[in-house]
């Protein structure tokens, strides 16, 4: 007994000591990701949104501002700029919609029907990150320019104007987008796709279904967390981007991106360009909150 | 001969001399209130503009990184060389790296704001920046003051230029190049040439023109074809004017993208045809496409801007950049870049080394500028911080920004 509780008295500071060791890891563990966080986010943000209340003082030399806590900024900056934050969803909502309609044959094809090409096309779809984005969208500058392949095989054609372009219009920063953002669209859809099981495809078939009813019953509602991550992985940085804009549109296709650009940029002019960002980011959080509401998935991939 | 070249050149002395005089009441204002912003401390911005002394490793370490505009020095076609910084390499044993990384000052400057601020390497020596950028620099303190000794050449400079109102006896800076912005165009899409504001917008060149981002020669242009003079004391309407006209245009569709420096390629791609530009890059463009482009003053006025070299705060290799700098002021080297870059050679003795190389080109008035053909042109005043901010964003929001 005298044993038994000698024993006892000694373990109980160990076992004290290994409960506190575990309830220290979590914390040990997460501690990496934390000041990653903090120091890479919370302190830019923190940053960014008090720059966006300052005000510049008359006559002060460029790109100096105080706090003066003035709210007022943002609604100064989203009314002189309504016109490209409606543009900028217009165009990144255009884009995810071609992007799907595009990837969803295309990753289809590579789960079910690539056989062993499969790795093949996977790469391919990939291999366009192998260069720079930049790179990728200036080449599109001079294939679609007025004296580039396109334009000419379409000024061939009987029923096009010869005043016909293609770049520096809307069309163009679509396509743009819609190409840049592909493979955000494709991979999700091919992993949500690639994980149905065909024994469930099957059962559908078993069950008197045709093609038509497998698909849009089975297959679809199967993949709907690809299409869920595809459509938010192509969006949000579809809005926010302003490469394409501005290599392939023109300023009457100018995207919020290339505002808050010119504004942090060229006019130097920070508050504005913070209040900008800070929109934007609501704006978007709210879109994809109500979307996934919508679509009722937790499940991104 | 020189003062006779004096003589000619004194609409741009005058127009120097207006700048300067409203620069110098800037200078009172901002002095004044940036005190009060380094009091009040909380801010961003010059209020506490970083002067950490940089140690020089110029002997340690034999290289200077120089950045500056597409076609700015002279560059050969076969052996894709500079052959000037070749010889510079093989004189001194410093090795350069010379980019062509500023396409519009704007740009450049929000790239490299950051590190100038917070005083740590931009990554290059030697930067070329347009006077008014130049002038925020020096302002900021954000440009290194020049070893006088190190740069015996700095007496080759044309007079004119010796003082000028962001930096009185060329302490930090001295002129790279100057020159003039005004039309080009493709002449085998435009036989008759471009010459006037309503040439450039015409009918058939709908869609396919391009403007500088540039403020200060886009608008400077349009100004003059209005009637305003910019280097004048023009108010804040007649800037507005030029803005609507410029607005017009944009929303007609007639001006298809608003660009720096690019706008090169989209007139050898043929997605322009009629652009407002900068005459050196025209004249390079006309020789290496065998008179395929063209370039012209505007008859109603064009803009005379210069650009200029200098040594960021952040540089480590000041003495080699200096090196580089007086190198380049030798008569004979500026007239080799003179042959290749076509513009206002800032060396007046170049010329009799130009006319070794070729003759035509020391005949240039785009070069060595005669009267007749500085009359046509003016330097946009100086502008007041809140004109600066205001102005620039009326033209950025006019631009699709």
């Amino acid at each position: 007994m005298a044993f038994l509780h000698a024993t006892a008295h000694a373990s109980a500071p160990a076992i004290d000591n290994a409960a506190k060791k575990r309830s220290l890891t979590p914390y040990l563990l997460l501690l990496p990701g934390m000041v990653w966080l903090i120091g890479f986010f919370v302190l830019p943000i923190a940053t960014l949104a008090s720059t966006s209340t300052m005000t510049r003082p008359e006559g002060a030399a460029v790109g100096t501002y105080v706090q003066s806590l003035r709210f007022q900024n943002y609604f100064d900056a989203f009314n002189a700029n309504k016109d490209q934050f409606f543009r900028s969803f217009l165009y990144a909502g255009i884009a995810t919609l071609l992007a799907l309609a595009i990837s969803y044959p295309l990753a289809y094809m590579i789960a079910f029907k690539a056989g062993k090409m499969r790795s093949f096309l996977l790469v391919l779809v990939v291999a366009p990150f192998f260069t720079s984005f930049l790179l990728r969208t200036v080449a599109w500058t001079q294939i679609l320019g007025d004296e580039g392949p396109v334009v000419s095989f379409l000024k061939a054609l009987p029923f096009f104007s010869n005043d016909i372009r293609l770049t520096s219009t809307p069309f163009a920063v679509v396509s743009g987008l819609t190409y840049n953002f592909l493979p955000f669209m494709t991979l999700p859809l091919y992993a949500s796709l690639e994980r149905i099981d065909p024994r469930t495809l099957e059962a559908a078939g078993d069950l008197y279904a045709n093609g038509l009813t497998t698909f849009r019953r089975v297959t679809v509602p199967l993949s709907m967390p690809g299409v869920v991550a595809g459509t938010l992985l192509t969006f949000i940085p579809a809005a926010g981007d302003y490469v394409n804009a501005y290599l392939l549109g023109n300023p009457n296709t100018r995207m919020i991106g290339n505002v808050i650009d010119s504004r942090f940029f060229a006019i130097v002019d920070y508050p504005t360009a913070a209040a900008l960002s800070f929109t934007l980011m609501a704006a978007i959080l709210i879109l994809v909150t109500l979307y996934i509401r919508k679509s009722g998935t937790d499940e991104l991939v | 001969m020189s003062a006779n070249q004096n003589e000619k050149l004194n609409p741009v002395t005058k127009s120097i001399i207006n700048a300067q005089l409203s620069r110098r009441g800037v200078l009172a204002g901002v002095g004044a209130i940036g005190a009060s912003v380094a009091l009040a401390s909380c801010g961003t911005g010059s209020g506490d503009t970083a002067t950490k002394t940089v140690e020089d490793v110029s002997d340690t370490e034999k290289i200077v990184r120089w950045a500056s505009w597409p076609y700015y020095l002279d560059f050969d076609e076969d052996s894709k060389k500079y052959p000037t910084l070749e010889a510079f390499a093989a004189k001194t044993g410093i090795t350069p790296t010379y980019k062509e990384d500023i396409d519009d000052n704007n740009t450049f400057y929000g790239k490299v704001q950051g590190q100038l601020k917070i005083g740590s390497d931009i990554g290059y020596d030697v930067v070329t920046p347009t006077d008014w950028m130049v002038d925020r620099w020096i302002q900021l303190g954000y440009a290194a003051k020049f070893d006088e000794a190190n740069i015996p050449n700095k007496k080759n400079i044309r007079a004119i230029l010796n003082d000028v109102g962001y930096d009185q006896g060329r302490q930090y800076s001295l002129t790279w190049q100057s020159g003039f912005a005004g039309f080009g165009w493709n002449t085998e899409k435009i036989k008759k040439g471009v010459h006037t504001i309503d040439d450039l917008f015409a009918k058939e060149n709908k869609g396919r023109i391009m403007v500088l981002s540039e403020l200060r020669d886009t608008m400077g242009i349009i100004m003059q074809y209005q009637g305003v003079d910019p280097s004048g004391a023009f108010t804040e309407d007649q800037y507005m004017n030029a803005i609507d006209f410029l607005k017009g245009k944009i929303a007609d569709g007639f001006i298809r993208q608003v660009k720096g420096n690019a706008y090169t390629e989209s007139l050898v791609s043929g997605d322009a045809v009629a652009v407002i530009g900068w005459s050196g890059d025209l004249f390079v463009l006309k020789s290496e496409n065998a008179g395929k482009f063209d370039f012209a003053i505007p008859d109603s006025g064009g803009t005379l801007w210069s650009d200029n070299v200098l040594i960021p705060s952040t540089s480590a290799h000041k003495k080699n950049a200096e090196a580089l700098i007086n190198y380049y002021y030798e008569p004979a080297v500026a007239a080799q870049v003179a042959a290749y870059v076509n513009y206002i050679c800032p060396v007046e003795a170049a010329q009799a080394e130009l006319e070794k190389i070729d003759p035509a080109l020391a005949a240039s008035p785009y070069i060595f500028p005669d009267a007749a053909t500085l009359a046509k042109v003016k330097v946009f005043r100086g502008l007041t911080t809140d004109e600066s901010t205001k102005f620039q964003t009326a033209f950025d929001e006019a631009t699709g920004n």
